[in-house]
């Protein structure tokens, strides 16, 4: 497991990041880091803690996306941020500061996209600025906060205008105003884009990743979307049952999941995972040898769970490698998908019946197999995950 | 993919609604104009032999999940909009494939905020509904709900004996749990500030907000309100062991804040000087399920408590306050209270409530009275009122002709 130094001094861009880089923000802000320090919360009435000894160090301008099944604890996470949640145990801090006991309006982060309605009546100017009318902010910052944003967004022509003159588009730009003109020192965004559609909610992806790094300002987001996270996240911190699994750049997470569940969680379609049986130098795949240092199975037991991509994947052409019976040929002209299924026992020497495992791989699309042919697969060198089969840890590198 | 409808009540009317038809697109022939609140989905109000549904197109997942979550809320017995249905497998004649359907029952008698508004406001009646607003709120978050869209277009309202009840109509984002910590509180409440001063600055730039109402002054009284409200239902309180009455008055004040006390932890300090007590399940309704006991008559809390004291009064009139409770309720019920509700039209019964005619006949009783200088009976106060002042009411079983926009944000492209 490893998480980044934060970088004082400079906007970071980590790979993996796209759209231009117009710093917006002024050479002399506060570092606006975000660090969680062993943060804990345990919800009165539940046995067990929510949210368990999170650490996680977030760069000044970075784009963080806490991923994670349901009930995995990013809500809590993010409001433990926000100064909304207790904190049982450890510490948040922005920058140095240390913001543990803090009342959420003495942070300067600004929850984003809570409520996007777009009002009606009121002037596009007014509907990215009404917020800050609330704070109390005075009537000559809000105009010069909304019209810097519109300028950023593209809509100061539309300023005086009602959102009903507007595309679809611009009005979600509005929406997105509404939060910039906070200009806070983080932004905290909590499945923006959940009841969006399809193609929207690839669209606004986009537009959102994009504006952050424009605008540099160190943000953190919550998907239960694993593909949402890999495709906006400078970093992805995967979180189950209150725990955080690794956190990383999302290449990084991509080929070194630090765990099987990670592995099984990101990536889609999913990783093949199965119990195979070590021998000697490696590990055995019905008479087809994968091999694994000697070191690095040391103390491993006698199997270990052994993880492949899709794409990580080609025919044998002798009667080794993983045995897959073809249930379905999905077609997409260079690849094809093969989905199907293998007969965990002919993977294991010793061990109970697992039965049918589902299994997927990508095949050259011009000659891909036919359904109901029984194939044998073998792992490209270098392209496969071991998992110690007891604690799912990552084995060797 | 096949159309597949899950409902409570199967009703095969259903099928006959054109499912695969954008929302929008559905021929006026089936639809009710009905006014609604502020939304992102496409919402109709669809007329289906003797009711009216409310129809929300929205991605299937979250379609499951809002029906899940009304039904949670109608058994928890809070006041929301009564889940119907689900419709999923929704494709176009071309098989191009059409979100879910959420169907829900139009409440009736409901007013969205905006139709209020529309409507001549007494300026007192936006602090009577923000006071409902907080109501609803605090009952939601006693029952362990967060709703994470706390707004004015999420909430309908009824006329409930001179004040409001709220109604929750939007679950999409809510959570239930066991019970929430300050934290999710805090943070519906937040939401809450900053969603009803929008509506209301909304409300302002549109004309409908009188002069000298502030946005923000009516939306930091909603969570003041929620505040007072919380801290009497949840607080606790200490005193001398001397003082044991004050058992009783903290149940009796919350009986008159319509609360009754299931659950009450009381504990003495160590040195058996001091008494702690703290409520620990309260439920809302105490008047209206008294007086669905003694009546039958199932009514807003506040119409109940109306409805009590006029029975009180009757008891003491007739001189019974020594007989069973029920029987003098039965009485009542068919001496006063049913004559009164029956006599009005059939063509005015959609003006308002029965409940809340009677409500409104005995206020009217009481400014003939004072005009009159001497009690007018309840027949003549009666006869004034249908001829008079119930003809001039809006309509408000379903409220027809106000113009209410659509403002999707999100879910649509130009
Ligand atoms: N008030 C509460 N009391 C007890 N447990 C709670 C409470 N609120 C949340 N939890 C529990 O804490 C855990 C984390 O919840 P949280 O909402 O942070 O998860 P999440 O990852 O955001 O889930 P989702 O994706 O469903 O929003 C869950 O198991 C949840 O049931
Ligand atoms: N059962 C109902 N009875 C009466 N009115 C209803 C009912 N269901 C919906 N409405 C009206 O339709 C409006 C929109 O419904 P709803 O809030 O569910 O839509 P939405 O698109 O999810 O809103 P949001 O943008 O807040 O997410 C409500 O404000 C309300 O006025
Ligand atoms: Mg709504
Ligand atoms: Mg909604």
């Amino acid at each position: 497991m490893m998480s980044m130094p934060a970088h004082p001094g400079r906007h970071t861009l980590y790979n993996g990041s796209s759209g231009t880089f117009l710093p917006v923000k002024e050479g002399n802000e506060a570092m606006a880091t975000v660090t969680f320090d062993n943060a804990t919360r345990q919800y009165p009435g539940n046995p067990i803690p929510s949210v368990d000894k999170l650490n996680i160090e977030i760069a000044d301008g970075e784009f963080l996306v806490l991923v994670g099944p349901s009930g995995c604890g990013k809500s809590t996470s993010l409001r433990m941020l926000a100064g909304l949640e207790e904190v049982n145990g450890g510490r948040i801090l922005i920058g140095d500061r240390d913001v543990t006991n803090l009342s959420p309006k003495d942070r300067d982060v600004a929850m984003v996209f809570q409520n996007y309605a777009l009002y009606p009546h009121m002037t596009v100017a007014d509907n990215m600025g009404f917020a800050l009318k609330i704070a109390g902010v005075d009537k000559a910052e809000i105009r010069k906060r909304v019209e810097e944003a519109a300028k950023i967004l593209d809509l100061t022509p539309y300023l005086d205008r009602k959102p009903k003159a507007l595309s679809g588009g611009q009005r979600q730009r509005v929406a997105m105003g509404r939060a910039i003109v906070r200009s806070p020192q983080v932004f905290l965004m909590d499945e923006p884009l959940s009841n969006l559609d399809a193609k929207l909610r690839v669209q606004t992806r986009t537009q959102i990743a994009s504006l952050q790094r424009r605008l540099g300002v160190t943000t953190v987001y919550v998907t239960h979307d694993q593909v949402e996270a890999m495709t906006m996240g400078d970093r992805v911190a995967v979180l189950k049952d209150g725990i955080l699994q690794q956190c990383d750049s999302p290449r990084r997470m991509y080929d070194h999941p630090a765990n099987v569940f990670v592995a099984g969680f990101i990536g889609s379609p999913a990783m093949n995972l199965m119990e195979v049986p070590v021998t000697d130098g490696g590990v055995d795949l019905h008479g087809h040898t994968v091999p694994v240092t000697r070191e690095n199975l040391a103390g491993v037991g006698k199997n270990v769970t052994l993880g492949v991509r899709p794409e990580d994947l080609e025919l044998s052409s002798d009667q080794s490698g993983i045995p897959v019976t073809v249930d379905v040929v999905e077609e997409l002209g260079a690849d094809a998908y093969i989905y199907g299924s293998t007969e965990q026992k002919l993977l294991e020497a010793t061990g109970e019946n697992a039965g049918a495992v589902p299994f997927i791989a990508r095949v050259d699309g011009r000659r891909p197999p036919e359904k109901g042919d029984k194939i044998y697969l073998k792992p490209k060198a270098g392209h496969v995950h071991v998992f110690n089969a007891e604690s799912g840890l990552r084995v060797g590198d | 993919m096949t159309l597949e409808i899950t409902t409570a009540r199967p009703e095969s009317a259903l099928l006959d609604l054109p499912w695969s038809t954008p929302l929008e697109e559905w021929p006026e022939s089936y639809l009710a104009a009905l006014p609604r609140g502020i939304s992102r989905h496409v919402v109709r109000f669809v007329k289906l032999g003797p009711r009216v549904l409310a129809v929300k197109e929205i991605k299937d997942d979250i379609a499951d999940r809002e029906y899940a979550m009304l039904r949670n809320l109608r058994r928890l017995d809070v006041p929301s909009v009564e889940p119907f249905g689900v419709v999923h497998g929704r494709t176009t004649a071309d098989g191009e494939p059409l979100d879910a359907c959420l169907i829900t029952r139009h409440l009736q008698f409901s007013l969205p905020y905006r139709a209020l508004y529309s409507q001549n406001l007494r300026p007192d009646t936006a602090v009577r509904l923000m006071d409902a607003l907080a109501v609803l709120l605090v009952r939601l978050h006693l029952e362990g709900f967060w709703w994470g869209d706390v707004s004015l277009s999420n909430t309908l309202f009824r006329r409930d004996a001179g004040a409001f009840a709220a109604y929750l109509v939007d679950a999409e984002t809510g959570e239930l749990h066991a019970r929430l910590s300050d934290g999710q509180r805090e943070h519906d409440l937040d939401i809450a500030r900053v969603n009803i001063a929008g509506e209301l600055m909304d409300l302002a730039a549109g004309g409908f907000l009188e002069e000298h109402a502030d946005p923000f002054e009516v939306s930091a009284s909603v969570i003041e309100r929620y505040h007072t409200l919380w801290d009497a239902l949840t607080g606790t309180e200490r005193f001398e062991v001397g003082d044991r009455w004050r058992v009783d008055e903290r149940i009796r004040r919350l009986n008159e804040l319509g609360f009754d006390v299931d659950e009450l932890s009381m504990t003495t300090d160590i040195g058996g000087t001091e008494i702690v007590i703290t409520p620990k399940v309260v439920d809302a309704g105490h008047h209206s399920r008294r007086l669905l006991r003694l009546t039958g008559l199932d009514v807003g809390e506040n119409q109940a408590r109306r409805l009590l004291n006029d029975l009180d009064a009757y008891t003491a009139a007739t001189d019974r306050q020594g007989d069973d409770e029920e029987i003098v309720a039965h009485d009542w019920l068919a001496k006063i209270y049913e004559p009164v509700t029956r006599a009005v039209p059939r063509e005015l019964t959609g003006r308002l409530e029965p409940a809340e005619i009677f409500h409104e006949v005995l206020e009217h009783r009481w400014y003939m009275s004072e005009r009159a200088g001497h009690d007018t009976p309840i027949e003549d106060a009666l006869r004034d009122y249908v001829a008079t002042v119930l003809p001039a009411k809006p309509e408000e079983k379903a409220v027809l002709g106000v113009d209410t926009e659509e403002m999707p944000v999100i879910s649509r492209f130009d």
